[in-house]
């Protein structure tokens, strides 16, 4: 049988190059949506961000979460600076880092922040930011930055180099640059998390940003002076992010400030607030595999028709192999295989339109939301989809194989 | 006992408008093991339906094909195929060569569903019929007359008992009609086969022992 198959393949190359095309597309994209849906879904799942809750301005958890871990969306208001005293004197707390946010340089946004980010946080267990020799983490008082991996690379800075933050989380019109000059004095070594694309600049450099004006406790509108201490009550900061101590310290946390009318939001745990948004987006996964399953029909039929085209040119050639003695479930079995062997033949080249996809979807999502698509990452579908798109080939030679098993020896024989 | 026995072979078609056609009505017909038997007749005699009935290609409306000593009437279809790729070898009428093949692989397909892949034996075949450097070659890159001897090797590859051949030389001109004819009735003889060889040509079949007349075998008058 393996002879036959292998010369009918020869003998249509062009149909079962197109259909071995189509059949590779298809499983290619099973295979990414997939892991694409598998990885997007672990990344944002707010599995292991290194925090553990986070203190913003009253309003949504899921908004509050994307923008202070994932550096995404905006920020939905700011707290007074007192909050985050406070709450950094809460026994419940391990530790407190406050960020500032709401400018960017060249679309990537920046973080004023304290150096405790540097030297007592961990954004993986054991996993602190590091900075490459001989770089060194920024002086609060100057106007110096650390910027992420992502960011050295993709704009190509290194230390020593200068820029002005632009006003705005966008680089786009509305970004007006200003005055201030900031240095760059540390890159951080790559960490695979949304923390490779972000500017980290001191959080005192946010309060005394030309054009930002500080409203703190009471609302009353506050602009920094050069050389003068800011007061207390006018600094206010975007968000807190939280380390627990564990135990109950969440929830009593939740409870606390999540009933403290319109003052604040307690995003805890960011785990549960992930969740609830992948959840809510769970449909387009669905929607994705479903475009997916729908491309695989159509490199099904596009294989059932170039077989089941070729049975009439082809009747001759099974009428003589029946006059040869082979048996009808013999010619069947024949088709069959042809069939199952091109989907094979798509399944393995859909491998590389896998990678392809992978690889094209990995620059997009690291580039627009710092998470890392591992391409090598080995998962179910890659076993099964291949599986799967041999027995569709099969299925779909079902039809053919029946039309050549009915041929009519004496007939065809004799040119009818 | 004869290789081949057939007794009462009757075998209708159903014309396009529905009436039963007889095409054969054979009381009977014997060949024995390793003769040679011309059959004579016109186009569309039933000949061909003849030599299909008795390669079991068809199966008869009534009658009995005794091929040494098995009914071939009295197995399916499948069994047929089976008893056909072991015992019989075919020459067509227009040699019914696959253009995607090789003269070799031409070959080894008329062993395949039989004994199985003989390459050796294969190759031996064509070398005897003279056609050693165009084993690679495929039959649109043959001449008539080495088609002709890829199609007799074809139907020789599974050493069969028995060789069917229908009008094998109505394609060739008279030299090669002869040569063809020729070989057929020596490659026959050399591997035991019995031959069974339809023709309308009076050359080819004034060189058989025995020529049978197939308007004297076949009581359905007139064309199919």
């Amino acid at each position: 049988m393996g002879m036959i198959v292998r010369h009918s393949l020869g003998r249509h190359k062009l149909s079962t190059t197109v259909t071995v095309i189509s059949a590779a597309m298809a499983s290619g994209l099973v295979m990414a949506v997939f892991s694409l849906s598998l990885q997007t879904t672990a990344a944002f799942g707010g599995g292991d961000v290194g925090f553990d809750a986070v203190l913003g301005a009253r309003g949504s958890q899921v908004q509050l979460v994307l923008n202070t871990v994932y550096h995404l969306d905006t920020s939905p208001g700011n707290i007074p600076w007192s909050m985050d005293q406070e709450i950094k004197n809460d026994a419940r707390v391990k530790l407190a880092v406050p960020y500032a946010v709401g400018d960017n340089y060249q679309g990537y946004r920046i973080v004023g922040t304290t150096t405790e980010i540097f030297t007592d946080f961990e954004y993986r267990e054991g996993q602190g930011f590091e900075i490459e020799s001989p770089g060194l983490v920024f002086d609060p008082a100057r106007r110096e930055a650390v910027i992420g991996s992502t960011v050295a690379h993709e704009l190509d800075l290194r230390l020593g180099d200068s820029f002005h933050p632009a006003h705005g989380i966008q680089d786009d019109s509305l970004s007006e640059d200003h005055d201030e000059e900031y240095r760059i004095i540390g890159v951080l070594r790559p960490t695979n998390s949304p923390s490779d694309r972000v500017i980290w600049i001191p959080i005192e450099g946010v309060f005394r940003m030309g054009g930002h004006k500080l409203r703190g406790v009471e609302g009353v509108e506050y602009e920094a002076h050069a050389d003068e201490e800011i007061p207390d009550e006018h600094k206010e900061v975007s968000a807190v992010m939280l380390k627990l101590s564990g135990g109950q310290a969440g929830f009593s946390l939740s409870m606390e400030y999540n009933a403290r009318g319109k003052d604040a939001t307690l995003a805890w745990p960011i785990a549960m607030v992930m969740v609830s948004l992948t959840n809510k987006l769970g449909w387009v996964s669905r929607v994705l595999e479903l475009v997916a399953y729908l491309v695989v029909t159509v490199a099904a039929g596009s294989l059932l028709a170039s077989l089941y085209n070729t049975m009439n040119e082809r009747r001759r050639e099974f009428a003589i192999l029946r006059a040869l003695g082979a048996r009808k479930g013999t010619v069947f079995g024949v088709i069959v295989l042809e069939a199952s062997t091109i989907a094979f033949m798509g399944s393995a080249l859909g491998y590389a339109v896998y990678y392809a996809i992978l690889g094209t979807a990995a620059v997009i999502v690291r580039e627009r939301t710092g998470v890392v698509v591992d391409l090598s990452l080995v998962h179910p579908s890659l076993y099964w989809t291949p599986a799967a798109m041999v027995g569709v080939g099969a299925v779909a030679g079902l039809l053919p194989a029946f039309k050549a098993y009915a041929t009519d020896v004496a007939g065809s024989l004799a040119g009818g | 006992m004869p290789l081949l026995q057939i007794t009462d072979l009757e075998k209708s078609y159903r014309s396009p408008d529905g009436e039963l056609q007889p095409v054969l009505n054979i009381p009977a017909f014997t060949l024995d093991e390793c003769e040679q038997v011309g059959i004579e007749g016109t186009s569309g005699s039933g000949k061909t339906t003849f030599l299909n009935v008795i390669a079991g290609i068809l199966r008869p409306d009534s009658g009995r094909v005794l091929f040494d000593g098995t009914d071939l009437t009295a197995l399916s279809e499948g069994q047929r195929d089976a008893f056909r790729a072991k015992r019989m070898g075919y020459v067509f009428q227009t040699f019914q060569l696959l253009e995607g093949y090789t003269a070799l692989e031409n070959v080894l397909l008329g062993m395949l569903f039989g004994p199985g892949r003989d390459r050796e034996h294969a190759e031996h075949l064509l070398i005897e019929l003279g056609l050693a450097d165009r084993m690679r070659h495929r039959p649109s890159q043959l001449s008539i007359g080495q088609q002709q001897r890829v199609a007799l090797a074809r139907a020789l590859a599974n050493r069969p008992q028995l060789v069917l051949a229908d009008e094998p030389t109505g394609n060739l001109d008279a030299h090669h009609a002869g040569e063809a004819l020729t070989l057929v009735r020596k490659l026959c003889r050399e591997y035991g086969a019995a031959l069974l060889l339809v023709s309308h040509d009076q050359d080819v079949l004034g060189q058989f022992e025995r020529v049978v007349r197939f308007s004297d075998l076949n009581q359905v008058g007139g064309a199919v």
